[in-house]
């Protein structure tokens, strides 16, 4: 009982800022800001990295849009930064177009919401809202970081090459991949790919390993699996998914290494290039893309779930009212990531691949429909009866749950293996995933990032650029995003360079030029977010300990935590779940319509429920028995 | 100059825009006003059903000009039950997305902040939980069943055996079309007897006597109201044959033969008078990247009746014919002439062996 009080002292009194200053160890520079093991400081290196990689990733796909939206435009004044990408007509040259279509979709996908995402938010919060003073292993953690930097550095450098960088798209499909006679990007530019890919992928698994192990290992007293902020639970089964699909993706990337430069054969068959047969018989094409989709699924929810993890925990903040459907969130979690595994073939419904098999895939695909359907809801009930503060973070969640639904239901359309025949590797497709993987993930992203902010640099952002920054951003993601769902059932197929050269595509060249202009705006726009983030580290308004007034551990931290989280290594314990918001008779225990998860049932008798009086007494008696 | 005063303009425009917000921010300090429940949030709610509904207002405004140009005429069989099952699928889910979404904002409008007001402790209710887990789930079945009673009749179901069958094959950047001739088979290939500057682009293996009378075709012609089977193949990277008027779409995979089988329902003049364009053609992309030129393998398909394609068909010149030095020519002689070569190199490197002894 002692401790409970000192914890929960620690937390109303108003005399502690100073003691985390004596947390501090003595440490330099460099083992404080560079090779940290502290995860506070390498969320905000996963952070930093994640928002840069989302500057260059974006400003490419502003690039390409200039070709798609503008085919006649002189792009000459882009030479400066772009050289000669640009060719002497002043346009950009054809294979230029897809290695930024193919380094676009990379960095999107594994280096901003993969890492971005995940290596942020999980970092940051594993911790802070498990009650652990640190990761599992703080050493791997870093590693984990500095891995994710050299991949960084090398996929960086790629672009840089004379060759270019990989131009195959962003699944690399050999043979075109293998082979370097088949394009430029296909020589170096790819090897560097494969590297990069490789390291980035050690990084994954070795963070992954890491948040499983602190989520099951280094739960505070009381923090059951099933009182888990959902946060904590995305995070954890995304780190699953992570270490059980990641792998597969690397044995893939080996194998066409392998083939690459060693002369093996295992995606090789009978090619006849550059005016000559190649020797390589006898392997499968399609075996990389059923290793590649084997992670390329699931990835999808490794960049989703993390965001519907952080959606889930504004959402209830802000409406001042608990998640809807707790245990169904959970379940429906656990379903999307099983399912996750299975389904992987629904990219590969128009390779020959045996028909059957095709009907089989269709059924488990559209099958997560509905653990997706039932999360949908739950967001939708949790707002009902709520009392929302749209702070930017729960603008953006919201504008989360609206695109997660609005690319989620065109997936029940391309699930489909018959309506897949026309719409497979069209402007449909681009559209789905665009509007339910992309916009939905970096909404996600955006909102933790809003919402977590106070606690990671200790200041608050500006929350009106934040509303302009999101009106801007929602309407331009529509703008951007829905228009292509009209080229994709003309049939424009993706990764076209131009289409005035076929009289069934040559038209929306309105639409196109809307799409871009919109895309423009939208990538520009992003710049108040940039600045508020910046000015706001500097110089933002100081941040009260828990300014959104929630109930999770992290709130309870001093403004800065210090290393080890929590002053003294006072870490406290959880008496309940993390969403009593809004309880019944709250007042009467002097709590406001919030209370944190470290307040033991005991102090709330007049809020405590049925159910949490059995629990209080459940644990009484635990108690008297061992003592 | 120009450009000078162009990037100092900018930067001073920041620059300005930068220190207003500082101000903003400290006016705001001094003023207190740290509660961020204000008109803000009122301003919030009421976008959220001024913006979503904006935004659905352009769709509408926009849509008939949209559904002039998004509807491409279908020309198969196979191709209308897609184009069915689409439309229907698609009313499904527009339907699904509305609901919802309106559900979403219509939330967020009706439940901002108010003082007066308590949110409500509830977060649970099995009963609605169930249904609307059940509602989907029944939705998804009907779906698919559909969807698998279209794509049993469209590429699992089997097919006439006296389907006209072609062949179609892709390279970096272009298609090749290979008809088997008037007895109705195609002769062997290999990749390994592919000759670019002799003319066997294809491969053929002319030991085989099926070969003999294949010819090669500018563009793919193809009857009305017969079953095509089309056998696609790539031999370099990727490709993938996409007809869309046809609904016809299928990988090209060097080492791996897929096919497709479809039935053209309307020929290209018939398709000029529906499309009211005198020079309508029907025609075929890559969909699968393939490098450089992927967005410019275009090929032209030309449907006609049966009679006119019988006729063209027998007025082809076939491939031997055009290049008669191929006759015969085939593995054995490949493997032959290699064998030779080793000899050849065998006894060459023998002989410097003795040299340098």
């Amino acid at each position: 009982m002692a401790e409970h009080a000192h914890a929960h002292a620690e937390v109303h009194g108003h005399d502690h800022d100073h003691h985390h200053d004596h947390d501090h160890h003595d440490q330099s520079f460099i083992s404080k800001y560079i090779f940290s093991e502290d995860h506070k400081v390498i969320a905000k290196q996963f952070l930093i990295m994640g928002l840069i990689w989302a500057f260059i990733g974006g400003a490419m796909s502003v690039i390409f849009r200039l070709q798609l939206g503008f085919p006649d435009m002189n792009l000459e004044f882009l030479r400066p930064i772009l050289g000669t990408w640009i060719n002497e007509t002043g346009k950009l040259g054809q294979e230029q177009y897809l290695a930024l279509v193919t380094m676009h979709g990379t960095i999107m996908v594994f280096f901003v919401l993969t890492a971005g995402l995940s290596g942020t938010f999980s970092n940051f919060l594993i911790p802070l809202q498990v009650g652990a003073p640190d990761m599992a292993s703080g050493f791997l953690n870093m590693l984990s970081f500095w891995f994710f930097f050299l991949a960084s550095v090398i996929m960086f450098a790629s672009l840089f090459l004379e060759t270019g960088p990989a131009s195959g798209g962003w699944v690399v499909y050999p043979p075109l991949s293998a082979l370097p006679q088949a394009m430029s990007g296909s020589g170096l530019g790819m090897t560097y790919w494969l590297l990069a890919m490789a390291i980035f992928i050690a990084s994954s698994l070795l963070g992954s390993i890491n948040y499983i192990t602190t989520v099951i290992n280094m739960r505070t007293k009381g923090l059951s699996f099933n009182r888990l902020p959902l946060t904590i639970w995305a995070f954890f089964l995304t780190a699953i998914i992570g270490v059980l699909s990641f792998p597969v993706l690397f044995a893939a990337a080996l194998l066409l290494i392998f083939d690459r430069s060693m002369g093996t054969s295992f995606y090789l068959d009978q090619i006849y290039i550059g005016g000559e047969a190649l020797h390589n018989q006898g392997g499968s094409a399609i075996l990389y893309q059923h290793l590649f989709w084997f992670l390329g699924h699931p990835e999808v929810y490794i960049v989703l779930l993390p965001a519907l993890g952080i959606t889930s925990e504004i959402i209830a903040t802000n409406s001042r009212k608990p998640i809807f459907g707790y245990h169904a969130m959970i379940g429906s979690m656990i379903g999307i990531g099983f399912l996750s595994f299975i389904v992987w073939a629904h990219h590969m419904f128009m390779t020959g691949m045996n028909p059957f098999l095709g009907t089989v895939f269709m059924l488990l695909t559209l099958i997560i429909a509905v653990p997706s359907a039932v999360k949908a809801f739950n967001y939708i009930a949790t707002l009902w009866q709520g009392n929302i503060i749209f702070t930017p973070a729960m603008l953006f969640s919201i504008g989360l749950v609206s695109v997660f639904i609005s690319g989620g239901v065109t997936g029940i359309i391309l699930g489909n293996n018959a309506l897949d025949i026309q719409l497979h590797d069209t402007y449909f497709v681009v559209a789905h995933f665009h509007i339910v993987m992309g916009s939905a993930s970096f909404f996600g992203f955006v909102a933790g990032v809003y919402h977590w902010f106070p606690k990671m640099f200790g200041r608050m952002m500006d929350a009106k650029l934040g509303y302009i920054h999101f009106w801007i951003t929602f309407i331009g993601i529509y703008c951007v995003f829905f228009p292509m769902h009209y080229t994709g059932i003309a049939g424009f197929p993706r990764r076209y360079y131009s289409f005035t050269g076929f009289d069934t595509f040559n038209k929306f060249a309105d639409l196109n030029m809307f799409i871009s202009g919109a895309a423009i705006v939208t990538f520009f726009a992003q710049g108040l977010f940039a600045f508020n983030f910046v000015y706001s580290i500097f110089r933002g308004r100081l941040a009260p300990e828990n300014p959104w007034n929630s109930t999770t551990l992290e709130w309870t931290t001093p403004r800065i935590p210090g290393h080890g989280n929590w002053p003294h290594g006072q870490i406290p314990h959880v008496h309940r779940w993390a969403y009593d918001y809004s309880k019944p008779n709250a007042e009467k225990d002097g709590f406001g319509d919030f209370i944190p998860q470290h307040i033991p049932l005991s102090e709330t008798p007049h809020s405590n429920t049925e159910h949490d009086n059995e629990v209080a007494h459940k644990s009484g008696t635990h108690k008297t028995h061992h003592s | 100059m120009t450009s000078v005063i162009i990037a100092s303009s900018l930067i001073l425009t920041v620059a300005v825009l930068v220190l207003l917000f500082r101000i903003q921010t400290l006016v705001s300090v001094l003023k207190g006003s740290h509660d961020t429940v204000g008109t803000s949030n009122k301003v919030n709610g009421a976008l959220m059903i001024i913006v979503p509904l904006a935004l659905l207002l352009a769709v509408v405004w926009y849509h008939p000009y949209a559904a002039k140009e998004y509807h491409l005429p279908v020309a198969s069989m196979h191709g209308v039950w897609t184009d069915n099952l689409f439309w229907t699928t698609l009313g499904i889910v527009v339907a699904m997305f509305l609901i919802t979404n309106i559900a979403l904002f219509y939330c967020a409008f009706a439940y901002q902040y108010d003082p007066n007001r308590k949110a409500s402790y509830y977060h649970d209710n099995p009963k609605v939980e169930i249904a609307w887990t059940i509602a989907p789930a029944i939705i998804m079945t009907v779906l698919v069943i559909m969807g698998y009673l279209v794509w049993h009749d469209t590429v699992e179901a089997p097919y006439d055996k006296d389907a006209e069958v072609i062949e179609i094959m892709g390279k970096q950047f272009a298609w090749q079309v290979r008809y088997p001739g008037k007895d109705g088979a195609l002769g062997k290939y290999d990749f390994r007897l592919i000759d670019d500057a002799k003319g066997n682009e294809f491969g053929i293996n002319f030991e085989d006597n099926n070969a003999n009378d294949d010819f090669l075709a500018r563009e793919l012609r193809i009857p009305k109201g017969k079953p095509v089977r089309l056998k696609i193949r790539a031999r370099d990277v990727l490709h993938s044959v996409y007809m869309p008027h046809f609904r016809v779409k299928m990988d090209a995979v060097p080492g791996m033969p897929t096919e497709f089988v479809f039935t053209p329902t309307k020929t290209t003049e018939e398709m000029r008078t529906e499309t009211g364009n005198a020079k309508f053609n029907y025609e075929l992309a890559c969909t699968e990247i393939c490098g450089k030129g992927h967005f410019a393998m275009k090929y032209i398909i030309i449907v006609e009746e049966q009679e006119d394609y019988k006729k063209w068909y027998a007025s082809q010149k076939t491939f031997l014919e055009e290049k008669p030095e191929f006759k015969g020519k085939g593995m054995n002689s490949l493997k032959k002439k290699n064998l030779a070569n080793q000899e050849k190199e065998q006894k060459e490197k023998a002989s410097k062996q003795q040299a340098s002894l």
